[in-house]
């Protein structure tokens, strides 16, 4: 069952280098990493050894790369009709899945580790805490995959790869403000209390700067893990109610 | 002879659309079924049933003793399948997209290697092997289909319109290759040309707007056009059957 997955995987991944989606993705997220961290974020005016101006924006990055990344994968496949293929080789939905978004979630971790340099640069500097730098990468990694969940999810909504990109870019933003007053105050006046306050406790953005700030706490990784089974079994479901179609 | 590949009144509607009506068939191995009809008559859909890409919405498909919707992952190892089209990845070589069949056929090192090798011969893609689909012709697009239905070597196939837009001399060879294969599998084909079900069918079935209209050998098919008719003889009948319009004249 693993190997099966890891064959999609595999292939899945090995495409983002076919075309040079691959290489503008990275390129253009290295450079806006550094761009947010030493311009805006203000890395040297600090004088702090740790990485919270580069882990800072990671929110608003994501929100618009990571779709980038997960907006291809049904919806190509459904918009070519190598879905009929995939879907009738020996995989089991689940495998096609998860296989699908681990090579998704593979890609932007690769992108993640070549920001290696900015954390090498910060202990050459100075003597951050290591150990929180890692629960921001955790915390990155996270939402970064979390993101791919929704974009897997409504990428095989639509043969459309510009539908899949929107509709992730607004979905993934919903999550990531779903604490705000903004968001709070449009569900206050009609929804139920309990449905609001659960809401509250939804944002991606309140859970990962909990990570940010080095604390690796149950409940937000439980949170980045329900979001992503939640959607990726959301997606599963999609795939076999849209073949029907 | 043992049956490999059959369907108990398969019926699926869309919606509103009863799109196939009650198709029951037995293919036995060393037989090549054309499976013939008008667009929209609902060959696809069978054939997507068959092949566990759609859920009948009422009646079962059994591949090799196998029912699809119940056990879909062993049925899917017995088959090979050609979908409508021969879809395929435009950024994938030959044989890049052939070792990824062989790898999600289950096959590894060397022997995962000769599958590849085997099925890039059977379909003559040696030329073509290193060069990514979207700088293929419709034809080495199809052989490259016909190839990875074949790599594993099941004993059933299902190919949807395996000659479609290839050239003359490339139909010839691909009859050949069904012809050879169609002897010790069940292969189920469909087709537009009626040239084709004579060239390498053994049975011919007629589908018209959901329901088999005709079931025989082409031979027993040409015996229902009139004595008199010299020429297209088998289009006679499938218009007669489908549109229950007959030609007048000596058409």
């Amino acid at each position: 069952m693993i190997a099966r997955t890891l064959v999609i995987a595999r292939r899945e991944f090995a495409s983002y280098f076919a075309t040079p989606l691959a290489a503008v993705f990275l390129v253009i997220f290295l450079f806006l990493a550094g761009l947010f961290t030493f311009n805006i974020g203000g890395f040297y005016d600090r004088a702090q050894a740790d990485l919270r101006p580069f882990f800072q924006y990671h929110p608003w990055l994501f929100l618009f790369l990571v779709p980038a990344v997960s907006m291809r994968l049904w919806a190509e496949e459904r918009r070519t009709g190598t879905v009929e293929l995939l879907t009738t080789l020996p995989f089991r939905l689940g495998e096609l899945v998860v296989g699908k978004f681990l090579a998704a979630w593979g890609f932007t971790l690769v992108a993640l580790a070549l920001t290696a340099p900015v954390w090498i640069t910060v202990n050459w500097l100075g003597e951050p805490d290591n150990g929180v730098i890692l629960a921001g990468y955790v915390g990155s990694a996270l939402m970064a995959g979390a993101f791919l969940a929704v974009g897997a999810c409504l990428s095989a909504c639509s043969k459309s790869q510009v539908i899949a990109f929107v509709s992730c870019v607004v979905a993934c933003f919903l999550l990531l403000l779903t604490g705000f007053p903004a968001v709070q105050d449009f569900f206050s006046g009609w929804a139920p209390r309990a449905v609001v306050e659960a809401l509250a406790s939804m944002s991606a953005l309140i859970h990962f700067e909990a990570m940010v700030r080095g604390v690796l706490d149950a409940r937000d990784l439980l949170f980045f893990t329900s979001v992503i089974v939640a959607f990726l079994f959301m997606n599963a479901l999609v795939i076999d109610w849209k073949k029907a179609l | 002879m043992q049956v490999l590949l059959e369907t108990r009144a398969l019926h699926r509607r869309f919606g509103a659309i009863h799109a196939v009506r009650g198709v029951s068939l037995k293919v036995h191995r060393g037989e090549v079924l054309g499976f013939l009809g008008p667009n929209g008559a609902g060959k696809t859909t069978t054939m997507r049933m068959v092949a566990g890409f759609l859920e009948p919405s009422e009646g079962s498909a059994w591949v090799d003793g196998v029912n699809v919707a119940l056990d879909p992952l062993r049925a899917k190892t017995r088959m090979g399948y050609l979908p409508e089209g021969a879809p395929c990845y435009p950024d994938m070589r030959v044989e890049e997209f052939l070792d990824f069949i062989a790898r999600a056929r289950g096959f590894h090192g060397s022997e995962r290697k000769a599958r590849v090798e085997h099925a890039i011969t059977a379909v003559n893609l040696a030329m073509v092997r290193r060069q990514t689909f979207e700088t293929l012709s419709k034809g080495y697009r199809r052989r490259t289909g016909i190839a990875q239905s074949l790599l594993h070597d099941p004993p059933v196939l299902i190919m949807d319109e395996p000659t479609d837009g290839l050239d003359p001399n490339q139909k010839f060879e691909v009859r050949q290759l069904i012809r050879r294969l169609g002897k010790d599998r069940a292969v189920i084909l469909s087709t537009h040309l009626l040239e084709e079900v004579e060239a390498v069918c053994t049975r011919a079935v007629i589908i018209n707007r959901g329901t088999m209209v005709f079931d025989g050998t082409p031979a027993e098919m040409d015996a229902k056009a009139p004595a008199s008719l010299r020429t297209n003889r088998l289009d006679h009948v499938f218009r007669q059957l489908t549109t229950g319009d007959v030609p007048g004249g000596s058409a």
